[in-house]
């Protein structure tokens, strides 16, 4: 188990390091460059693109550039984003944990509900609700996030009037409430984009539970079970879920990019203050220090989402441990 | 509607009904004997749904095709930018108009044209690049292989509308062109995984083991031999991946920084109602309705290829 750990961080690490490897590349293969892309100005003096040339150390060699970019990125530094005014790190820092909150609750949200439609949609295929939920969540599965956040802020928000339009907490009658109001708050702020997300990411999950149950329900067990006695629903929820449940936790770490991919567009349809709407704002900002920032602290997201649903396996699955 | 436009209807119709009712006899046809394409037809026609999505998909690029001689108004005019704005649907205007007094609707049709044919372009390109690497990767195997799949990783640990994000702002405002390159050159990481593994399997059959007893050069077997029993799951792959870049266009499109207007794209097209969603809302629900309808339909379309292509099917 330790040395299974052990190999798949030394992996993380590797591939996180060839992700900031690409963005210096990208970087450095872009025309144009920091400093002339945020001093617009004309009539900016030579000598403060200097300095800024000299203390970003754009004019040192580029191994040495490559260096500098290593070490600060192994110690947390993403460089100054200046349309901030702020480390990016700082920025980041407080962006992160929103992000991680409207992750966390749609993941949950989004593999309860889908595992459960899942298993009703195996259990009664072929059947009118089979082929409903089927065509449902390939609706869902097949929509851009954008549009779905936009659709549900018209409906729920702007027509139904159900729930806020935007941000995290109520801007004016926040700081009057107590604080169970304000976790009530909080909570209310939540259900939109949570939801969104959630949906876009049951669809995918329904659809994977669907055809591993089907897979798991054709196998020796699932007949032995059967043939014993036992009744269907007792055949799939007591046997024949349990082993497909081990691909899921596979989607689990597939899913991740695409809910982080996802996350950019809800978060800035619904203002969530965390890094998907940091990476839309970045884009009229030209922030290029923030934007390659995210694009490294995903993948280290990714990473790390990956290492957990591999550990999940390994302790789900006694063949993969017994590998080792 | 002038008689021209009612013309060129009939013949987008007439031609989608042909197209179809072809295809549909096609694999009603096909026998025991019948190719793999043919036999993925004749399953097709016996899947209600699939037919639908293949219906959807023709009638698409009919339209896409014919959009300059079916669209009722011209798709980047401003006839009166006060008076004919934000109007709500009518039967002048089908699906209204957008802030400039542009009716949606001929939009929607041309943005059919911009975003079909930029999906199918970049996913050619994606194609084309995950193949030659997935089987060159999968070929040669050992160090090589692991070098090559280690890049894939890191690739793919990165979500691709964020990598996306990052070149586009990078490199400023792209051409067309250039963003079909752009989109072609981030798809192919999943292609490229799926070819290796096939190849990897590929490679140890014997009529590869014999092409090198015979003293092929690596070339002649990667071309002659194994590219041509990987094209399945590549059909398949590139099906579904038309659906993820018509999505990931529209979404880039939408951020400003793909299609730009006022060229009509599904993406930017929402856009365009974004800033007033809550009244005018029809700017940004039929395009979007529009993406969900073709994305659906290859994702159906991709799904029954999948099933029809597999070969270890074929007993079941």
């Amino acid at each position: 188990m330790i040395a299974l750990l052990l190999r798949r961080l030394a992996q993380g690490v590797v591939i996180v390091w060839l992700v900031a490897t690409l963005t210096f590349l990208l970087l450095h293969l872009a025309p144009g460059d920091p400093v002339s892309a945020t001093l617009t100005d004309p009539l900016t003096p030579p000598a403060v693109r200097e300095y800024w040339i000299h203390r970003l150390g754009l004019d040192l060699p580029l191994h040495q550039q490559y260096w500098h970019y290593l070490l600060s990125i192994a110690g947390g530094g993403f460089g100054f984003s200046f349309p901030h005014h702020r480390p990016v790190s700082a920025v980041l820092a407080e962006a992160l944990p929103n992000t991680l909150l409207l992750m966390g609750v749609a993941i949950v949200l989004a593999f309860t509900i889908g595992i459960v439609l899942g298993v009703v949609q195996a259990r009664r295929k072929g059947k009118p609700i089979d082929w409903g939920l089927s065509i449902g969540s390939l609706f869902f599965y097949s929509m851009p996030d954008f549009w779905l956040a936009l659709m549900m802020l018209l409906v729920f928000a702007y027509w139904l009037r159900l729930f806020p339009a935007s941000g995290m907490f109520d801007p004016v009658m926040y700081g009057l409430m107590g604080p169970w109001a304000r976790a009530v708050d909080r909570l209310w702020h939540l259900v939109l984009p949570a939801a969104t997300l959630a949906l876009l990411v049951t669809a995918a999950v329904a659809r994977f539970q669907r055809s591993a149950l089907l897979e798991v329900a054709r196998q020796d067990f699932a007949r032995t079970a059967r043939a014993k006695g036992l009744d269907e629903r007792a055949v799939v929820w007591r046997h024949s879920l349990r082993n497909a449940l081990l691909p899921v936790i596979t989607l689990f770490g597939l899913a991740l990019p695409a809910l982080l991919g996802g996350s950019v567009f809800v978060e800035s349809v619904f203002s969530w203050p965390g890094m998907g709407t940091l990476t839309v704002n970045a884009i009229s900002t030209r922030d290029y220090q923030l934007l390659t920032a995210v694009v490294i602290v995903t993948s280290v997201l990714v990473v790390l989402g990956n290492l957990i649903a591999d550990l999940l396996y390994a302790w789900a699955d006694p063949r993969v441990r017994l590998e080792e | 509607m002038s008689s021209s436009r009612v013309a060129a209807w009939v013949l987008c119709t007439v031609l989608t009904v042909a197209l179809c009712r072809w295809l549909e006899r096609a694999g009603a046809r096909a026998g025991d004997d019948a190719g793999p394409w043919r036999r993925a037809l004749a399953r097709f026609h016996h899947d209600r749904v699939a037919m639908v999505a293949l219906w959807l998909v023709v009638a698409a690029s009919m339209v896409a095709a014919l959009a300059p001689w079916l669209a009722p108004y011209s798709p980047t005019a401003t006839p009166d930018i006060v008076e004919l704005k934000n109007l709500p649907p009518s039967f002048a205007h089908f699906m209204g108009t957008d802030f400039a007094s542009r009716d949606v609707f001929s939009r929607l049709l041309y943005g059919a044209r911009v975003s079909l044919s930029i999906a199918l372009l970049a996913i050619l390109l994606s194609a084309t690049v995950g193949t030659l690497y997935g089987a060159a990767a999968g070929y040669y195997g050992g160090r090589v292989d692991a070098v090559m799949m280690r890049i894939i990783d890191a690739a793919l640990s990165v979500p691709r509308i964020l990598l996306l994000i990052t070149l586009l702002v990078l490199w400023g405002a792209v051409p067309v062109a250039a963003l079909i390159v752009v989109l072609g050159f981030t798809g192919w990481f999943g292609v490229s995984r799926l070819v290796r593994a096939e190849v990897l399997a590929l490679k140890e059959r014997d009529m590869v083991v014999a092409a090198r007893a015979l003293g092929a050069r690596d070339r002649d077997i990667i071309l002659r031999h194994i590219l041509p029993n990987v094209v399945s799951p590549v059909v398949v792959a590139a099906t579904l991946g038309i659906a993820n870049v018509i999505v990931i266009e529209a979404g880039l499109s939408y951020l400003g920084i793909g299609v730009r207007p006022p060229l009509p794209s599904w993406g930017n097209m929402i856009q365009d109602g974004v800033s007033q969603i809550a009244t005018v809302w029809w700017v940004s629900l039929f395009p979007g309705l529009a993406i969900v309808a073709t994305v659906m339909a290859f994702n159906i379309i991709g799904d029954g290829l999948r099933d029809a292509l597999d070969p270890r099917q074929l007993d079941g």
